[in-house]
């Protein structure tokens, strides 16, 4: 394992030698340790890699990933796993706001609690929370899977359009044309598979499913009221 | 019909008087309220009178200063954006950009146009929402890449193939406002890349969604940097609605570049009490945001670029003398393209308007097939031929500038100055803080 101790190099030095890292590199596992609640650790990796973090994250840890696995043994900060395109962020602790924003891709797990914002603006990402989510979380979700094994804040999945999420606890309120939906069998398959690999014990028949109920994809005046 | 003028035992009427509060074309906004029950969108900028460069003159030379020869003494033109922070900051041949319009707004043949035109006369053009399209890079050899709210499209590979970033954060039609895409221009490929299904209307969110505040947008900046490994100049385009406040934070985040859109710069579609009500006219935001510039030592380190209602040379040194780096247009680009073209009249008159007036962009049904992702109306619009249409514009732009500053002593178009400038109106003066013409007052400076 290879070891960068943000104590003796700063930032640039941390993401150019991880950028550095081709897909076909034999450096395949990194440590980074006293990461002291850094900006953008990890950021636009693009290679089959592993890395530890040893501690908390500031913003945008593992922003815009591709392919790499990044562990994060403490918690983050605003934005981790923003625009996430493939690979995969778990966060052993908890994640403030806007965890997995606008990801096109990959899986986010966070063992812990997520804030307000979760999954806001979604493009394909899955997120797993294994506690509770804060208000708006999947605001405006387009796509992917939300997968919250605690309870869910207030105006889940407001103006969301595709995303599926899934609620084992209760749900505070649900936003803007967001319903409660169907589960079918295809559902409970993506969340055994999704709740295996984010190693969660939660079973997929204690869990609900919500989605767009679709009444305000095309705008309507009658409608304005609903916003 | 011819109105009486008297009654049938000859006392005169009154002449038919207009109201100049309730005119013809308010009357026709409340008919049209009253039979829909939803406010007008249209694209484009605000069409209301407000100060404009027009309202500003050039002095010239005259024994207190001498002119340059126009057809042997050189004028520059050149400008670099980004010396601030990034390794490889953008030269640009002409101080004349393309401002950011989305593939989505735009067909694909117009951006192509807008690449080929812009590349052609050295200068740079901008994606817009929806993402980066492989025509438009490929024939922008300078192409910014936008970083809107709405993130649709935005991935790291795009990202890292930019010249410079643009992070919108507002613009000038709309200060605050998002928007929005109906769903008839939302094809396959628009769809696609939008990561959305076919025919729904696509909202544009009014700010990120993972950042809010000036201290957020640092450690954003930061992010990006660190991803494009601090190459590329790093843009902050805000609405020049409160252009001392946001200059100032863009540049404390960090910005290598501001670019500041008044609010005659166009947008696909938003709601026309928005574009009309919000914002300020491009005039008054120059001295502001240049002020919030020299405030920090920062002014020609931080580059500033102006946008919203240019159109020719004139504006163009204008904005200049006032203290921008460079101009962005958008509008007047897809004029030249062939945007409102009289030879489009009778479709125009079909779809309810005419010739200049055409602004229904958000409909797709743009009989010059510019604003349109319908495939017959899109094949009327030759790219290459827009692109030489844009270069020819472009050309003439940076000829008008050139003589304008030689006629003024300059033998660079940065090298323009306030003091080349008066002001034909009292509130022209007061916005460019320059004399008014025939004084030497300067309204709101001096006390008075």
């Amino acid at each position: 394992m290879q070891t960068i101790d943000m104590a003796k190099v700063d930032l640039r030095e941390v993401n150019s030698t991880l950028h550095a890292q081709k897909d076909d590199t034999n450096q395949t596992s990194w440590e980074i340790v006293n990461p002291k609640g850094s900006h953008a650790i990890a950021v636009g990796l693009d290679a089959p890699i592993e890395v530890t973090v040893r501690g908390s994250t500031g913003y945008y840890c593992g922003g815009m990933n591709k392919q790499a696995t990044i562990n994060v043994e403490g918690s983050v900060g605003p934005g981790a796993a923003e625009n996430m395109m493939s690979g995969a962020i778990i966060v052993e602790g908890d994640a403030s706001q806007y965890a997995g924003a606008t990801g096109h891709g990959g899986l986010l797990v966070i063992k812990g609690n997520a804030s307000s914002r979760c999954g806001i603006s979604m493009k394909g990402i899955d997120i797993v929370v294994h506690g509770d989510i804060g208000h708006m979380s999947a605001f405006m979700a387009q796509s992917g899977n939300l997968v919250v094994c605690g309870d869910a804040g207030d105006a889940l999945g407001d103006s969301c359009y595709e995303a599926r999420l899934f609620v084992r606890g209760s749900v505070k309120s649900l936003g803007a044309d967001c319903e409660k939906k169907e589960m079918r069998p295809e559902h409970l398959e993506i969340l055994k598979d999704l709740l295996e690999r984010a190693s969660s014990d939660a079973k997929p028949e204690e869990f609900n499913r919500y989605g767009s109920a679709r009444n305000l994809y095309n705008f309507d005046v009658d409608n304005a009221g609903a916003y | 019909m011819t109105i009486k003028d008297h009654d049938e035992s000859g006392i005169p009427h009154t002449t038919p008087r207009q109201s100049a509060t309730f005119t013809n074309d308010v009357n026709s906004d409340i008919r049209r309220a009253a039979a829909t029950g939803i406010y007008d969108i249209r694209g484009g900028g605000a069409k209301r009178k407000v100060p404009n460069f027009d309202d500003l003159l050039f002095l010239g030379a005259s024994i207190s200063r001498y002119p340059l020869e126009g057809y042997r003494e050189k004028c520059e033109t050149k400008v670099t954006l980004g010396t601030r922070f990034a390794k490889k900051p953008i030269e640009l041949d002409i101080p004349i950009t393309i401002a950011g319009m989305s593939f989505g707004a735009l067909s694909g043949p117009a951006k192509e146009a807008l690449g080929r035109g812009a590349d052609a006369a050295g200068t740079s053009t901008t994606t817009g929402d929806g993402g980066m399209t492989p025509e438009e890079r490929g024939h922008s050899s300078k192409l910014v890449y936008q970083y809107l709210p709405s993130r649709y499209g935005m991935n790291p590979d795009d990202l890292r193939k930019a010249d410079a970033i643009e992070i919108v954060v507002g613009q000038g039609a709309k200060p605050g406002g998002g928007g929005m895409l109906l769903g008839q221009k939302i094809s396959d490929r628009v769809a696609e890349m939008r990561n959305l299904p076919k025919g729904i209307d696509q909202r544009s969110s009014c700010r990120h969604p993972d950042w809010t505040g000036p201290d957020d947008l640092e450690i954003k900046i930061l992010e990006l940097r660190e991803i494009t490994n601090w190459l590329v100049p790093i843009y902050v385009k805000v609405a020049g609605a409160r252009p001392y406040y946001d200059t100032t934070l863009a540049i404390k985040s960090g910005a290598d570049v501001v670019v500041l859109d008044g609010m005659q710069g166009g947008t696909a579609a938003t709601q026309d009490v928005f574009i009309e009500h919000v914002g300020q006219p491009t005039l008054a935001i120059i001295r502001p945001a240049v002020q919030a510039l020299q405030d920090l030592g920062m002014h020609r380190k931080v580059q500033l670029i102006i946008s919203g209602g240019i159109r020719s040379g004139a504006d163009v040194a204008k904005a200049m003398a006032l203290g921008a780096d460079a101009v962005a247009i958008g509008t007047a680009a897809l004029i030249a393209l062939g945007d409102n073209d009289p030879k489009w009249e009778s479709e125009y008159n079909e779809l309810g308007t005419t010739t200049g007036a055409y602004d229904d962009w958000h409909e797709g049904r743009d009989p010059a097939g510019i604003t349109t992702q319908d495939p017959e109306l899109m094949a009327r619009f030759d790219p290459v031929e827009g692109g030489r249409r844009l270069r020819n514009y472009l050309k003439v732009l940076t000829l008008e500038a050139q003589t304008i500053a030689r006629a003024c002593g300059k033998n660079h178009l940065h090298n323009l100055e306030p003091e080349d400038l008066c002001a034909l109106t009292v509130e022209a003066a007061a916005m460019a803080g320059v004399p008014l013409s025939g004084t030497n007052w300067i309204p709101g400076q001096g006390g008075y």
